[in-house]
């Protein structure tokens, strides 16, 4: 054992990288944020401020909420090694049994919310099933969940609008954190709330970081890991303090917050996390290890589809109607969100944090191009433009 | 005779590592060169940089072949001018024929047509060359590894070849093909084609290199001329390891105790063609502080007998029962196999083993991930901690533990699969040819860790094709063939004869 040591010693130490190289090193991570910053700025500049005024700002969260909560699933999704093309269709469907329950059966809305996300999650399983224990590709298998829903949609509406919902269940999307002591139109609960989060992302940080000095592993150079604390705390503590000045945090930001919170705890730190990616980047051998792989790619989907019922409970909401068209192409702006992101469509690969950065990408654009006038079609070009060059410089930047 | 190929300090860098530093490597005109070195010293790399897959300025040094500087941008521009190299992992499109994979890339085509009976021809042709005695119609997932390493060799015949490079062509191949294949060399330097041959069975080396460039760390420390003089296995040892190595096989004295695992009247079949058994219900048993080793020949059904047993992970209609310290127990499934005790470590690394886009922390817990955690949150720094005590007492290789496997030396992968299972702490450890492509130290390493695993209690179950390592190991050796067991020996009665024997006999029987 010993006599080996020599050849060991011959070996770089394990150097403490500089901060250019720890960027290089990390530069997708960063990259991503950075891309994400530059785009805001670049529409805030070209809409002459509008982006960021409190009123567009809600609207901005409001609109994206739905697909930011859908990506988190669909990234569990595609690290596992597979796709989800029926989202849209299953936020349609759910939103649509929402309206049928509650305006016209009558239902009250809390077991009718729960009963609407037992359907999305039922809707997940079905299609799961097939995937995992059948080894029925997902794009098929989504593919023809996409069209049995839009469908089961349209029959369940009989092709009408149907509306309005209870007062109480349009507060899933159009509420706002009540305001205990109002200053001067300044939404103090809320702000204290934003606060209160930037200073528990800054403490979970700084306890992380004391961990990995602690077994010498941190390799994030202390300058980075400050102005990185002090960017994001300022942001968040900006965006509240801007929200604050309108109507406060709207309920459903609050709900994302917390589901990401919870996936991107569930992707890094649990067991059920590291054997998704595990088993996205080599079935086999996870299987090998003892995982099992079929339940796990089953519950993959049931969770996607919990969560596409959420989503189709929350835009049914900010409409306040459920229309045969809702959903429409969801899928579309949730698998590029992932893809943004940095997923690998081969699978075991991605973060949630990319996902929902890459959500927030999308969701600045639609909105800044919307503000700016430009027509539906070139939304369109420009998006799919922007999918490509994003996957581009993440596959280029792999290969250099 | 001139030199065909001169490489001059030659460096390569990867983030974090230096794999080369300032190496030569002289081949001469049809010689069979070899190179050796230990895992992760950087051969494979130094191949690399030869045949362009790491292009020209991705590296520092002159490349020199027949007497011009070469600067290749791309593999093709190194084949253009006769290097050929035949990877460590074998790169055969599985469903496409022996035919199609030949020409894959140069198919010889009339205006984007297939000339399909030259290609038939001409494969006939290749396949009489290299003895390879299959249609050239054969899908490539029909032929077993020793008949794959085959094509590839035919493949690199059938463009113009003047220097072919082999990394580790015969790590999973039988003693017969190994054979074969070293003899294929020879035929191939009478006809003027130099070779570069590397490997970490010296045996072979000793046999058909004229000369032997050893490598450590990244640099040539010697080259040996084995024209001049015979050079023994010991004097290679000493060359790559950096000291002399007194024994292969670390001394054990067993203590062996009762059986752990039982097996009785095992019977799998195919999982594809049911109807085929594959394993003629067998049974055997292995006993606490036991190394039991199965000999066999590639095919004879060792490792899909280890795979059904672990979980069923092959086969179909699998039959029998299992023991575990006198319990029967369920091994139906691969976590219920693992709960009773079991590890099976893969032959099949790269597919079957790692994670390979994930790093080896990662990999190391994967099959015991509550031995890291808290309910079911993980604790990295925990997890830290287990995968760097493996690198240590494995000596595996690697920048930091936070390496992705996909960029480790092909040694040090197996390592990390080894890791993973040590990990689990199983009380019958299955291993699946172990040492296959393992330099000569760490081999020793991974026998000490055998032998401290029978120390400890536990039984450990060793299938291998190098009849040598068996022999200096198990203490019991049980004969596979077609399915069935057809000898056992005790480590006194045990010899190369006898086994093989017991083979060739039980196939006549068959036949006769
Ligand atoms: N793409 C890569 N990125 C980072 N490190 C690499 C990469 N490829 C190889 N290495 C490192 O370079 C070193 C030399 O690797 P190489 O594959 O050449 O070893 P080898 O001598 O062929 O070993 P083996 O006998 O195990 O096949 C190893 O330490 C390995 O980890
Ligand atoms: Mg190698």
């Amino acid at each position: 054992m010993d006599q080996r040591a020599p050849a060991q010693a011959l070996q770089p130490p394990p150097s403490r990288p500089s901060g250019a190289g720890f960027l290089q090193s990390n530069i997708r991570e960063y990259g991503m944020m950075l891309s994400l910053f530059v785009i805001m700025v670049l529409f805030e500049v070209l809409t002459n401020g509008t982006l960021l005024k409190p009123l567009n700002l809600t609207n901005l969260i409001l609109q994206n909420s739905y697909i930011v909560i859908m990506a988190l699933g669909m990234l569990l999704v595609i690290v596992a090694g597979h796709i989800d093309l029926s989202v849209g269709s299953v936020v349609g469907f759910v939103g649509a049994l929402a309206a049928v329950m509650m305006v016209q059966w009558d239902i009250h809305y809390v077991p009718a919310t729960i009963a609407c996300l037992a359907v999305g999650a039922l809707i997940g399983a079905a299609q799961g099933y097939w995937v995992a224990f059948f080894k029925i590709p997902s794009f098929i298998v989504t593919l023809a969940g996409m069209l049995v829903f839009k469908g089961l949609t349209l029959a369940l509406l009989a092709g009408q609008s149907v509306g309005p919902f209870p007062k109480e269940f349009q507060l899933l999307s159009s509420g706002f954190i009540p305001d205990l002591f109002s200053v001067q139109g300044l939404k103090v609960t809320s702000l204290v709330i934003g606060l209160a989060l930037a200073a528990v992302m800054v403490m979970v940080n700084v306890k992380g970081r004391a961990t990995q000095v602690k077994h010498g592993v941190e390799n994030e150079p202390f300058g980075f890991f400050v102005a990185k604390n002090a960017i994001f705390a300022g942001l968040i503590v900006y965006f509240a303090y801007l929200l604050s000045s309108y109507k406060g945090l709207p309920n459903v930001l609050i709900v994302m917050a917390l589901l990401i919170g919870l996936y991107t705890f569930v992707t890094n730190r649990t067991t059920i996390g590291r054997r998704i990616y595990a088993l996205g980047g080599n079935e086999k051998a996870a299987r090998l290890s003892g995982i099992k792989t079929e339940r796990l790619t089953f519950l993959t989907f049931v969770n996607m589809g919990l969560l596409a019922g959420l989503a189709g409970l929350i835009f049914a909401a900010r409409l306040n109607t459920a229309t045969p068209k809702a959903g429409l192409g969801f899928e579309l702006d949730v698998i590029a969100a992932c893809f943004i992101g940095g997923a690998s469509a081969s699978g075991g690969v991605g973060k949630v944090i990319g996902a929902v950065i890459g959500a927030f990408v999308m969701g600045v654009m639609n909105n800044g191009m919307s503000i700016l006038g430009v027509g539906i079609d070139y939304q369109q070009v420009i998006k799919g433009l922007v999918l490509l060059a994003a996957v581009f410089l993440d596959v280029y930047n792999k290969n250099k | 005779m001139g030199a065909i190929l001169e490489m001059r300090g030659i460096s390569k860098s990867f983030p974090g590592v230096k794999a080369l530093s300032n190496v030569n490597l002289t081949v001469e005109a049809g010689e069979i060169h070899a190179v050796v070195g230990e895992n992760g010293a950087g051969k494979s790399t130094l191949m690399k940089v030869l045949s362009g897959v790491y292009p020209h300025g991705s590296y520092e040094g002159d490349i020199v072949f027949d007497g011009e500087e070469r600067r290749f941008r791309t593999i093709a521009d190194s084949e253009k001018i006769g290097i050929i190299i035949i990877h460590q992992e074998l790169a055969l499109v599985p469903l496409l024929s022996i035919a199609e994979n030949i020409f894959l890339g140069n198919e010889p085509a009339r205006f984007g047509v297939i000339d399909r009976s030259f290609v038939f021809r001409r494969t006939q042709e290749l396949l009489r060359k290299v003895g390879l005695k299959e249609s050239p119609d054969t899908l490539i997932t029909n032929l077993g590894v020793g008949k794959q390493q085959l094509v590839e060799i035919a493949k690199a015949l059938s463009k113009e070849v003047r220097l072919l490079i082999l990394d580790e062509p015969t790590a999973s191949l039988n003693e017969t093909d190994s054979a074969a294949l070293l003899d294929l060399l020879l035929e191939f330097k009478a006809h003027g084609i130099a070779s570069i041959l590397i490997s970490h069975k010296l045996n072979e080396i000793s046999k058909v290199a004229d000369r032997i460039t050893v490598i450590r760390d990244g640099a040539t420390v010697d080259t040996l001329d084995c024209r001049a003089e015979a050079i023994s296995e010991d004097r290679i040892i000493r060359a790559m390891v950096g000291r002399p190595l007194a024994d292969r096989y670390p001394p054990r004295t067993p203590k062996i105790g009762e059986p752990i695992l039982s097996v009785r009247d095992w019977r799998v079949h195919h999982p594809i063609h049911q109807d085929r058994v594959v394993i003629k219900g067998v049974s055997f048993h292995v006993r606490r502080g036991e190394v039991l080793g199965i000999a066999g020949l590639m095919g004879a059904g060792r490792t899909e007998l280890a795979m059904s047993l672990f979980g069923k992970a092959y086969g179909k209609r699998i039959s029998g029962s299992v023991e575990m310290e006198g319990r029967p127990v369920d091994v139906s499934t691969i976590e219920k196999a693992v709960d009773a005790g079991l590890a099976y470590v893969t032959e099949d690394r790269k597919t079957l083993g790692l994670v390979l886009a994930e790093d080896i922390v990662k990999n190391v817990t994967l099959a015991n991930l509550p031995g890291v955690s808290r309910g079911t949150v993980i604790d990295d720094m925990q997890e830290l901690k287990v995968a760097n005590s493996y690198r240590q007492s494995l000596a595996i290789r690697c920048s930091s533990v936070y390496q992705q496997t996909v960029n480790l030396s092909g040694g040090n992968q197996q390592k990390v699969v080894l890791s993973k299972w040590l990990f689990s702490g199983p009380k019958v450890l299955i291993l699946d040819e172990p040492t296959r492509g393992i330099d000569v130290g760490a081999k020793y390493e991974i026998y000490s860790i055998i032998n401290k695993l029978a120390d400890d209690g536990k039984a450990v179950v060793m299938i291998s094709s190098e009849m040598p390592e068996l022999l200096g190991m198990c203490d019991r050796i049980l004969v596979m063939n077609e399915g069935a067991f057809v000898g056992e020996f005790t480590a006194a009665e045990a010899s190369q004869e006898a086994i093989m024997r017991s083979i060739m006999q039980s196939t006549m029987k068959k036949t006769g």
